[in-house]
């Protein structure tokens, strides 16, 4: 299988700030809102270069949704910055009415998704927005996987006209997309090539399915590993592709099953191939206190999940 | 500057219209558009500097954002009249395929609406990220807003309150429709807010009352002067004391009629008590 090399860990958080940064220096309708969170953003080098457009908003995330929108009718492209579940079920229907219902250009950023936020425990481990963005019409939501994909992204979603949902975390994780790479909303990424099963990934979870292909070569089985950034709109002929070569599939997310990127691809396999599949995601539950790598282990999020679904998954072929 | 009489004139038309939209599809909230039936006439007509072309980003010109959106039959009527959009379209509101939702929407592209309204709330924040883009762009035309009194019930006007006045968003004017009425009964009963005034002032920033809320004359005096205090470090806030229901007796000092429609009877009563000016649609 290709092989991918892990330039240095980093956090998507940082790929964020690095973009939101060079957006600040190529694009002059571009604003970014925080909720008291700066740091945790990595938003600082973008306030320092442009703090005429930058809005801090105190801890008021509904008043920062609500604003961001606002800003928009003066032509501006805000970016708001806050935690993912600050982002999404804090402030649901101050997104669903003031920007996804009213059309407007506002780019919700989310950090600390998941249960990799760690130590602080599930009042702040959303595993829900996903599914809580992707029911909202007209809502674009990417979940990226690195630093250079996360920084790829940010600077993408500004000429994309209309209201994006970007998700990405706290933890350093493997750096292994390229610096330069083209990020194009709404189209899977293929990262290797294989015939016996179909793994598909997003965020923290790609390089887990990368790691697990590799084990899974090793056992002298062969998986084609697609990196699906953009959960809305699914790139749905690409998985479609790939499993009518492959005949099954793993889905592989730091999300609940229920609304995730697992449950958009069974839906739309549901209508076109029917296929067996299995889900490395959480399973309906709230996460809790501990290290990333603990809680990746406990709630089945990491490569020795994946090639277990994958063992299960291939049996049902 | 339209005379006064002009704007009395459109103002019974506009009851009319609210009434006439709300009894034909025997829904919507007629006591509240009723009450701010003079304020919004003022502002369109009068009031606010805007150009003759809607345009979304509303560059170079003043801006309305009405948080409570149920009110919408007074909003729209007050658009159509003003040439938005056709005033025969009234004739659409609230039913299926049109372009009136029973809350102000953008989503069917009617012109003169920037924002969807109807869940309460919303609008103050809406308002200030759009002052401070003119603010950015350069832009010395003013934010104006409207929202019930039992809106302010919701949370997040608080923070939009405490934002303006901490960020010294001064090139926005709120209007509180003070008329004492929710829902369920009147605010005082529902959930007794204080003194509106005091609150706002504790918050940063400078209220003004306009005490006849339902009087032209009042409304045209008392924005003016709300508007020569923009611009000097504080929002500012207009306590406009209406009576729900105004212009039809049977319908005023009560919150019976918040969302109901009146019966082909009552319909005909309200009317009578609001002759045709300008022509029905």
């Amino acid at each position: 299988m290709k092989k991918y090399i892990d330039q240095g860990k980093n956090d998507t958080r940082s790929g964020f700030g690095a973009g939101l940064a060079e957006l600040g220096r190529t694009n002059p309708n571009v604003v970014a809102l925080c909720a008291d969170l700066v740091g945790s953003l990595k938003m600082e080098k973008f306030i320092e270069e442009n703090p005429e457009r930058f809005f801090q908003i105190g801890i008021a995330e509904a008043n920062m949704m609500g604003i961001a929108a606002g800003l928009t009718i003066g032509g501006k492209i805000p970016f708001t910055g806050t935690f993912a579940n600050f982002s999404t079920g804090r402030v649901y229907d101050q997104i669903r009415q003031s920007i996804a219902y009213s059309d407007k250009n506002v780019k919700i950023c989310a950090s600390h998704a998941g249960v990799t936020l760690g130590e602080d425990g599930a009042t702040h481990q959303i595993l829900e927005d996903l599914g809580l963005m992707k029911m909202l019409p007209g809502m674009t939501v990417i979940n990226t996987c690195d630093y250079n994909q996360t920084k790829a992204a940010t600077i993408t979603i500004a000429e994309h006209h209309g209201p994006v949902y970007l998700r990405f975390g706290r933890p350093k994780v493997a750096n292994f997309t390229p610096v330069d790479q083209t990020f194009e909303i709404g189209k899977a990424v293929m990262l290797s090539e294989g015939t016996d099963v179909t793994i598909v990934a997003t965020g923290h979870l790609v390089w887990e399915a990368l790691i697990a292909a590799e084990n899974l070569e090793k056992q002298g089985i062969s998986a084609e590993v697609i990196n699906i950034h953009t959960i809305k709109p699914l790139d749905g002929e690409a998985v479609l592709k790939s499993v009518k070569k492959t005949g099954c599939i793993v889905t592989a997310e730091e999300h609940n099953y229920l609304g995730g990127l697992g449950e958009s691809i069974s839906g739309f396999l549901a209508t076109t191939l029917p296929t067996p599949q299995e889900f490395v995601a959480t399973k309906d539950t709230f996460g809790e206190s501990g290290t990333p790598e603990q809680l990746m282990d406990k709630y089945g999020l990491n490569n020795k999940a994946i090639v277990n679904a994958v063992v299960s998954v291939l049996k049902r072929k | 500057m339209p005379k006064l009489q002009e704007l009395q004139d459109l103002t019974v038309q506009v009851r009319r219209d609210i009434l006439r939209m709300v009894h034909k599809v025997n829904s919507g909230h007629p006591g509240g558009s009723l009450g701010c039936t003079e304020f919004i006439v003022a502002l369109y007509n009068e009031i606010m500097e805007l150009k003759d072309k809607f345009e979304m980003d509303g560059k170079g010109e003043d801006l309305f954002f009405l948080s409570n959106g149920h009110i919408s039959p007074v909003f729209y009527s007050v658009l159509a009249r003003k040439g938005y959009f056709p005033i025969k379209e009234l004739n659409t509101f609230r039913l299926i395929d049109s372009r009136l939702q029973g809350h102000p929407t953008t989503h069917e592209g009617l012109p003169g609406v920037r924002i969807a309204s109807g869940s309460l709330g919303q609008g103050m924040s809406v308002a200030l990220g759009a002052a401070q883009a003119k603010k950015l762009n350069k832009d010395s035309k003013l934010v104006y807003t409207l929202h019930g009194d039992g809106e302010l019930q919701e949370g997040q006007n608080w923070e939009a309150i405490m934002y303006a006045a901490g960020k010294k968003v001064d090139n926005i004017i709120a209007t509180i429709d003070y008329n004492g009425q929710q829902i369920d009964g009147a605010t005082e009963d529902v959930l007794p807010m204080g003194d509106l005034k005091k609150k706002f002032e504790a918050f940063g920033w400078d209220v003004l009352d306009i005490k006849e809320g339902n009087d032209l004359e009042a409304i045209l005096k008392g924005m003016k002067e709300a508007k020569s205090r923009t611009g000097k470090g504080k929002p500012v806030c207009v306590l406009l004391h209406t009576v729900m229901g105004h212009g039809v007796d049977f319908m005023m000092y009560t919150h019976a009629w918040h969302g109901k429609a009146p019966n082909d009877e009552q319909l005909a009563t309200a009317l009578a008590q609001n002759p045709e000016t300008l022509g029905d649609y």
